[in-house]
């Protein structure tokens, strides 16, 4: 039988598929012959950059990716860690940017959806999720490149249809969303990044993958129906830039429907639990093309499959469409040749579509059928794991004169900086976002959030509590991608730290601009081995994630912005800490690792690059504070010590703000309390009070656990100095005794509290 | 004494009620799929929380239609104890079997955060552990909580002490419903939960199967559960 040849593939018609023509003549090279339409299709959507790592490959195998916690790293749906007791803890992060910039609220309620499939396809049940969000500025900023009222009216509507998005998906579905960060910065106007990251737990005796077994096996299709959307989501949106056109991308954005996932997630598990599951896998980007050929390779055999039977939403749909369709809530399953039965009556109790679609073959091949007429034939390999790897050109960008660094203030009293520092969006309070979500369902939520450094959920049937972070700083990168990319993983690994956990394993989701662009790869190589170096040295292996390139619109691409999840075991739960400080005249201590304090001039160019300096003077200049390893795993290392010992009540990291907002948020945290803080001041006062170096945290006590708080700090090579106390009423830095910050701690709270949700409000 | 815990489709309170009981309260307690036209052997219902059927139409419409809502209906006109927790409140209503309708939120947002409840009876299986006036802590989660009813329905809730909770602040004091800070989701005179005239079915929006370890933030949920063990134990003795 010979493929159906209906229109002849011109090499204008690969141009419109994204294919350059040199990836067209491979194609024709390895089929032998043309292709046909829905062949050309299949190759276009699996050799996109979205789904081929074409650009991103060669650079990510720098990444460690072994670990002793480690059960399955990159390559599967997520990444599989080790937590004990026979559980595994299943985890990823994914983008969905360019779809939540065309239609914010489907785009980013389908980013939700899509990575809770890829947890739920291992077999483990989703128990949380996070959002690192970066959105373009909702208030009007100063300084060169501020957004224009167009762009911030833009901006609003953009982010609250993502907000409205996730929580709709994730509300529905009955995940937790517990935390994450929200940045705002005038580099993602127009280009917002959503980046969702879920937690599952498994068994590890019961997990499931992807790869197809036995020949003769059938194929099963479970869940929706499918349709015309999303054709084409991972090829002509995610792997482009935008334009003035973009809007018309609409129809390539995918509709969600999180009670159908719901759905899909416990007839998944049940029909898992029948035993008559042998491999599984969602139809997410590049839906059924995708997830049949994935399987086919990984496990080193064939599928066929006749469309025919494939559930359909309406009449008429081509072959073409069925397999480039991105219609969500759908798997692709493998059963037992003679249980099949078993498995289909489980979807069927769910109500839920299951036809046999086809069968196992053992000649590596995928063959789509038609009413019987070849549609495609492919080798499965060729599609999946034989596509175009690239060494893109690299070159650093030129940089022109820098930009002026901040100049110290002569003043010593700096509360209405402070103040204004408070009310920046990124560092106001985010309850009007987290309001939205249902972070406290399947009731394991130990610390809500904005109460802690890391997102905690205990472990049901355990001791044991899990506790996530993500973090990048895109400022940060755009200055320094190798720096500012430790930062990410150092900062999400003391957040970690902060709540009592130790780091484990690390996801991450990589958002840069287009590839093609030699200082965009300059930027992504000098992010990736700033990864790997932090990994390697904080024994942090990465499990999975993703990469998107494209985030450019009318030529401008985002910052760098490589966003770290750091996930982290805490081995006893009740010991789990928030930021929030407990108890009026416990100690407050920083603890600091450095070795050696920079110089003023170095200060001065960290400050120059911190959120201090880009709220208050419009400046974004300088460098990312030095970085020391060895001092942040020391850190690390103390956290987890003094957190387990029980020996502080709360502990935070130096953050967006520096210590001034670090001691302000503790006290946000727990209404009704503040505090009063005298620092030994060796630097200018607004690099002590607002520099962002890292390797800190600020920890209270009670007032008889200082001496072995030092006692486990020392052993660490850490320093912990008394600074303060806790209290009521007025919040205070002092610096070498004279005032620095001084303001009702209520007022500072209401400054901090409304910021975000005045910025919306209609002027 | 055995506790039934409905479990639609889109139910996902379903565990964490299965959890409370079982676990944290140590009773006998079962699911009952949304198809099933028996719930004979349990002795109270929980209605969990959750999306039934999607609620892309009115929440609960289409789950009181479902086999186990006639069960649950012939169970509670027979005097048997039911909770109805957010979508279980907003099927109750559905059904009939609690007066009134509910609206989206004030501000059309889901809205998840903690509340304090005021007990505003005792007189009720779902209460009797309580003190009248206390003050509980527990979280509400919905996108539609705004509990309404017309001025009629509202004077004989009030008449046969039929309002069990009513929003308020944290010291239990104040009574102004026009306060989001107070009523997040505006509910007529700051109603959280109302039962039945014959006092066996409660429905309420926050979730006191949330609030049950005080490592969530609040225990204040096991007076409502507590209650109706209680109360349930007390028949038990009595009727033996």
């Amino acid at each position: 039988m010979s493929v159906t040849q209906t229109t002849q593939i011109s090499p204008e018609v690969a141009a419109d598929h994204g294919l350059t023509p040199e990836e067209y003549a491979r194609i024709q090279k390895i089929l032998g012959r043309d292709p046909n339409i829905t062949e050309l299709g299949i190759f276009s959507v699996m050799w996109s950059e979205h789904c081929s790592y074409k650009s991103s490959r060669v650079h990510l195998r720098r990444l460690p990716t072994q670990g002793k916690h480690v059960v399955q790293g990159p390559g599967e749906n997520a990444g599989v860690v080790d937590i004990g007791e026979g559980l595994c803890a299943v985890f990823k992060m994914e983008s969905h940017n360019h779809p939540s910039f065309v239609e914010p609220f489907q785009g980013a309620a389908t980013g939700v959806g899509g990575i809770l499939r890829d947890i739920f396809t291992m077999g483990a049940r989703p128990i949380a999720v996070l959002d690192s969000l970066r959105f373009g500025p909702i208030v009007a900023e100063q300084g060169a490149g501020a957004a224009s009222p167009e762009d911030i009216a833009q901006n609003r509507r953009i982010f609250d249809g993502v907000i409205r998005g996730i929580s709709f998906y994730g509300n529905c579905f009955g995940v937790p969303t517990v935390g994450g960060e929200v940045v705002f910065d005038s580099s993602y106007s127009r280009n917002p990044l959503v980046n969702v990251l879920a937690l599952g737990i498994a068994r590890r005796d019961q997990l499931f993958f992807a790869r197809a077994r036995g020949v003769g096996n059938p194929v099963i299709y479970a869940g929706a129906k499918t349709g015309r959307d999303g054709i084409h989501g991972a090829s002509l949106l995610a792997s482009a830039e935008f334009s003035e056109q973009s809007q018309e991308k609409r129809p390539n954005v995918q509709v969600g429907d999180p009670f159908m996932e719901k759905l899909l997630l416990e007839a998944c598990l049940e029909a898992m639990r029948t035993g008559a599951v042998l491999a599984i896998q969602d139809m997410g980007a590049a839906g059924l093309t995708s997830s049949s050929s994935e399987m086919a390779s990984r496990g080193g055999m064939g599928i066929e499959i006749d469309l025919a039977r494939v559930p359909q939403r309406e009449t008429g749909i081509t072959p073409y469409e069925i397999m480039l369709s991105e219609s969500q809530e759908r798997m692709l399953l493998i059963a037992e040749r003679g249980r099949e039965t078993e498995v289909l009556k489980v979807f069927e109790k769910w109500g839920l579509d299951a036809v046999e679609i086809g069968r196992v073959t053992d000649n590596k091949k995928l063959r789509v059928l038609n009413h019987g007429e070849l549609e495609a034939e492919i080798s499965a390999d060729a599609i999946a794991e034989q596509g175009p790897v690239y060494e893109r050109p690299i070159a650093e960008p030129h940089r022109g004169a820098e930009p002026p660094l901040i100049e110290f203030s002569a003043r010593s009293i700096f509360t209405e900086n402070f103040r204004r520092l408070l009310a920046s969006p990124t560092i106001a309070s985010k309850e009007w976002i987290f309001g939205q979500y249902d972070y406290q369902v399947l009731t394991n939520t130990r610390v809500l959030p904005g109460g802690g450094d890391a997102a905690v959920v205990r472990i049901k049937g355990t001791p044991r509590a899990l506790a996530l972070a993500t973090d990048g700083n895109g400022r940060w990168c755009r200055l320094n991608p190798h720096l500012g990319a430790m930062h990410a993983v150092a900062e999400a690994a003391r957040n970690v730290a902060c709540s009592g956990a130790r780091p484990v394993a690390a996801t991450n989701c990589l958002n840069f601009g287009n590839p093609e662009k030699p200082e965009v790869m300059w930027e992504f190589r000098e992010a990736i081995d700033g990864i790997a170096e932090a990994c390697r040295e904080l024994e942090i292996p990465i499990t999975g994630g993703n990469v998107s390139f494209y985030n450019e619109t009318l030529g401008r691409a985002i910052a760098p912005t490589p966003i770290l999840g750091v996930l982290g075991i805490i081995e006893n739960a009740n010991r789990a800490l928030g930021m929030g400080f407990q108890q009026a005249g416990d100690a407050i201590l920083l603890l600091d690792a450095a070795k050696n304090p920079p110089s003023t001039e170095q200060q001065r160019r960290e400050l120059s690059s911190s959120e201090y300096a880009k709220v208050i003077h419009g400046i974004e200049s300088g460098e990312p504070p030095r970085l020391d390893l060895a001092e942040e795993k020391s850190l690390v290392n103390c956290l987890v010590a003094l957190a387990a010992a029980g020996a502080v009540a709360s502990a935070h990291d130096m953050s967006d703000g520096g210590l001034a907002v670090a001691l302000a948020e503790s006290g946000f945290a727990s209404e009704g309390l503040a505090a009063q803080v005298d620092l030994p001041a060796a630097a200018p006062f607004e690099a002590e009070l607002f520099g962002e170096r890292g390797a800190r945290a600020v920890v209270s006590a009670r007032p008889d656990f200082v001496s072995r708080i030092a006692e486990i700090a020392a052993q660490y090579a850490v320093r912990a100095q008394r600074i303060g106390k806790v209290t009521q009423g007025e919040f205070r830095i002092q610096l070498n005794g004279q005032m620095a910050i001084r303001g009702s701690a209520e007022s500072l709270r209401q400054v901090w509290k409304e910021a975000i949700q005045q910025a919306l409000q209609p002027e | 004494m055995k506790f039934g815990v409905v479990v639609f489709p889109g139910s996902n309170c379903d565990d964490d009620a299965y959890h409370a009981v079982g676990s944290v309260l140590g009773q006998p307690v079962e699911f009952l799929w949304h198809k099933s036209e028996q719930i004979s052997g349990c002795d109270a219902i929980i209605l969990p929380g959750g999306f039934a059927f999607g609620d892309y139409l009115r929440t609960g419409a289409l789950a009181r239609f479902s086999p186990v809502m006639q069960a649950v209906e012939r169970f509670a006109r027979r005097g048997g104890l039911v909770l109805g927790v957010c979508n279980g409140f907003q099927i109750l209503l559905e059904s009939g079997l609690l007066p009134g309708a509910m609206l989206r939120n004030q501000g059309l947002r889901f809205l998840c955060r903690h509340t304090h409840l005021r007990v505003e009876t005792t007189d009720t299986p779902f209460t009797c552990g309580a003190h009248e006036g206390q003050v509980l802590k527990m979280p509400i989660a919905h996108m539609a909580g705004n509990y309404f009813c017309d001025a009629s329905t509202l004077a004989e809730l009030e008449e046969h002490d039929q309002i069990i909770l009513r929003y308020t602040a944290a010291d239990g004091g104040t009574v102004d419903y026009t306060d989001p800070n107070v009523n997040p989701n505006g509910s007529i005179a700051g109603i959280a939960g109302i039962c039945n005239r014959e006092r066996n079915v409660l429905g309420m929006m926050p979730h006191p199967e949330r609030a049950i370890e005080a490592g969530l933030g609040s225990v204040d949920g096991l007076v409502i559960l507590n209650s109706m063990v209680q109360s349930l134990m007390q028949h038990a003795t009595a009727s033996a």
